[in-house]
């Protein structure tokens, strides 16, 4: 039994660094477009905010396998044919964006209203108000809960698989398929994505606990 | 574009959609049920208890918060078989996996809303004399309740919304529903339309019912 999971050992860290690479584009593209986005919600003219509040409600009002079903099968009938790769990246993106879109409001709508009248009042841009004013004091609000969602973000691409894209979860189910050593291998597969997630998920609390000196 | 949308093959197999509905909300409901009974005695237990229970009750709670929900349920539908004698259905297995992952976040939500719980309460119901179990039922319990009413709400809607997952062991609710109909009538546009629609619609009349009851028991306050 335990040659057979040492042999499978590489294939298994492939698959993890599949693993590593779709939470890694997930993780950053969700971060530019929902920070756009999200300084669309709350600085951005009366339709603009409502777009993002639509799609927001909407994508986190749905499973995250329904929108990659969605978004995998759906796409070409409209004619855009995407790899299932990618496919499955824009789905975990969007329901990664709608969630960073609200963390931003949090974090941005605890920032009090006066300074950023006060920047205004000192003659800053819009674009000088978020860099020198806004983002700096709402970044302690912002990182914690983001790290976190970071977590939800590895967790979530073990979805992909179900697109027959072989990350750690798939190449689990292959080496299952082959060797019916079923619960070893799930058991390691677990601790492999605890790991990864629990390092982060400690970050996430260190971090909490060194900004949570300041107080307003 | 070229994709014309035509729903009559959806309403004609619309009983897979409703069914599957249907039976994710019965999922959801039997699982956080015995979620929440798993989440209370295991908080009131942390609160109260030793190292050694500390100990095992945050592993439990750190190593299923930490794993995607799809791997639990392979482990417990594929895997728990192999190594125990048990035999269940896929829909049993599944409120199996559910009501662990559910326990595990609820122990979080319940333990942080008891650990809320102001001192002076507590005091005061050991002033005018209630026993150690008094305290727990009368006063405890339901400060912690109106605390973690908000935080309770969102937990419960994730935890319908996660029913979806049960599709991947052939469980023929919602998500099984749209699948089904996607490979045979290739309606794909339309009946993802459609579920997405009885997703958001179900989740919103959860959130509704339970703002409704936050809101009833603040006022209570």
């Amino acid at each position: 039994m335990l040659s057979q999971i040492l042999y499978a050992l590489p294939f298994l860290a492939a698959g993890f660094a599949v693993t590593l690479w779709v939470s890694l584009l997930v993780v950053v593209l969700s971060l530019i477009a929902g920070v756009l986005l999200g300084v669309g919600l709350v600085y951005g003219p009366m339709p603009l905010r409502w777009a993002v509040r639509i799609f927001s409600d909407t994508i986190r009002g749905i499973p995250i396998l329904v929108l990659m079903f969605f978004v995998y099968y759906g796409l070409p009938a409209i004619g855009l044919h995407l790899p299932s790769f990618w496919a499955a990246v824009s789905a975990l993106t969007l329901f990664k964006t709608a969630q960073v879109i609200e963390y931003l409001r949090g974090a941005v709508g605890s920032i009090p209203k006066g300074q950023f009248e006060a920047a205004m009042a000192i003659g800053l841009t819009f674009r000088q108000r978020l860099t020198y004013v806004i983002f700096p004091q709402a970044f302690r609000r912002f990182l914690p809960p983001w790290i976190n969602g970071v977590t939800d973000a590895v967790k979530g691409s073990a979805l992909v698989s179900l697109l027959g894209i072989t990350d750690l979860m798939q190449a689990i189910n292959q080496v299952i398929g082959r060797t019916y050593e079923a619960m070893p291998l799930y058991i390691l597969g677990a601790l492999i994505y605890f790991a990864v997630n629990y390092a982060l998920s400690l970050a996430s609390r260190r971090l909490e606990r060194r900004f949570s000196f300041i107080r307003e | 574009m070229g994709y014309a949308l035509n729903f009559n093959l959806i309403w004609r197999h619309f009983d897979k959609l409703w069914g599957g509905l249907l039976l994710s909300l019965e999922l959801a409901v039997i699982s956080i049920a015995i979620g929440v009974v798993i989440g209370l005695v295991l908080a009131v237990w942390y609160v109260s208890a030793g190292r050694v229970v500390r100990a095992v009750i945050a592993a439990y709670v750190e190593f299923i918060r930490n794993v995607p929900l799809i791997l639990l349920v392979y482990l417990v539908f594929y895997g728990l078989p192999t190594v125990v004698d048990l035999a269940y259905s896929a829909p049993t297995s599944f409120v199996l996996t559910l009501s662990v992952y559910s326990g595990a976040y609820l122990v979080e939500v319940f333990r942080s809303g008891l650990e809320a719980v102001p001192r002076g309460q507590l005091d005061a119901g050991k002033a005018i004399g209630l026993t150690p179990w008094q305290r727990l039922l009368h006063v405890r319990l339901p400060t912690m309740l109106r605390i973690t009413l908000p935080a309770l709400s969102n937990t419960f809607i994730s935890l319908f919304k996660d029913t979806s997952i049960a599709s991947v062991i052939s469980v023929p609710e919602l998500t099984f529903g749209a699948q089904w109909i996607n490979f045979n009538t290739f309606r794909i546009v339309e009946v993802y339309l459609v579920t997405t629609a009885m997703y958001l619609v179900t989740g919103y009349i959860m959130l509704f019912g339970l703002r409704l009851v936050e809101r009833r028991f603040r006022a209570a306050r």
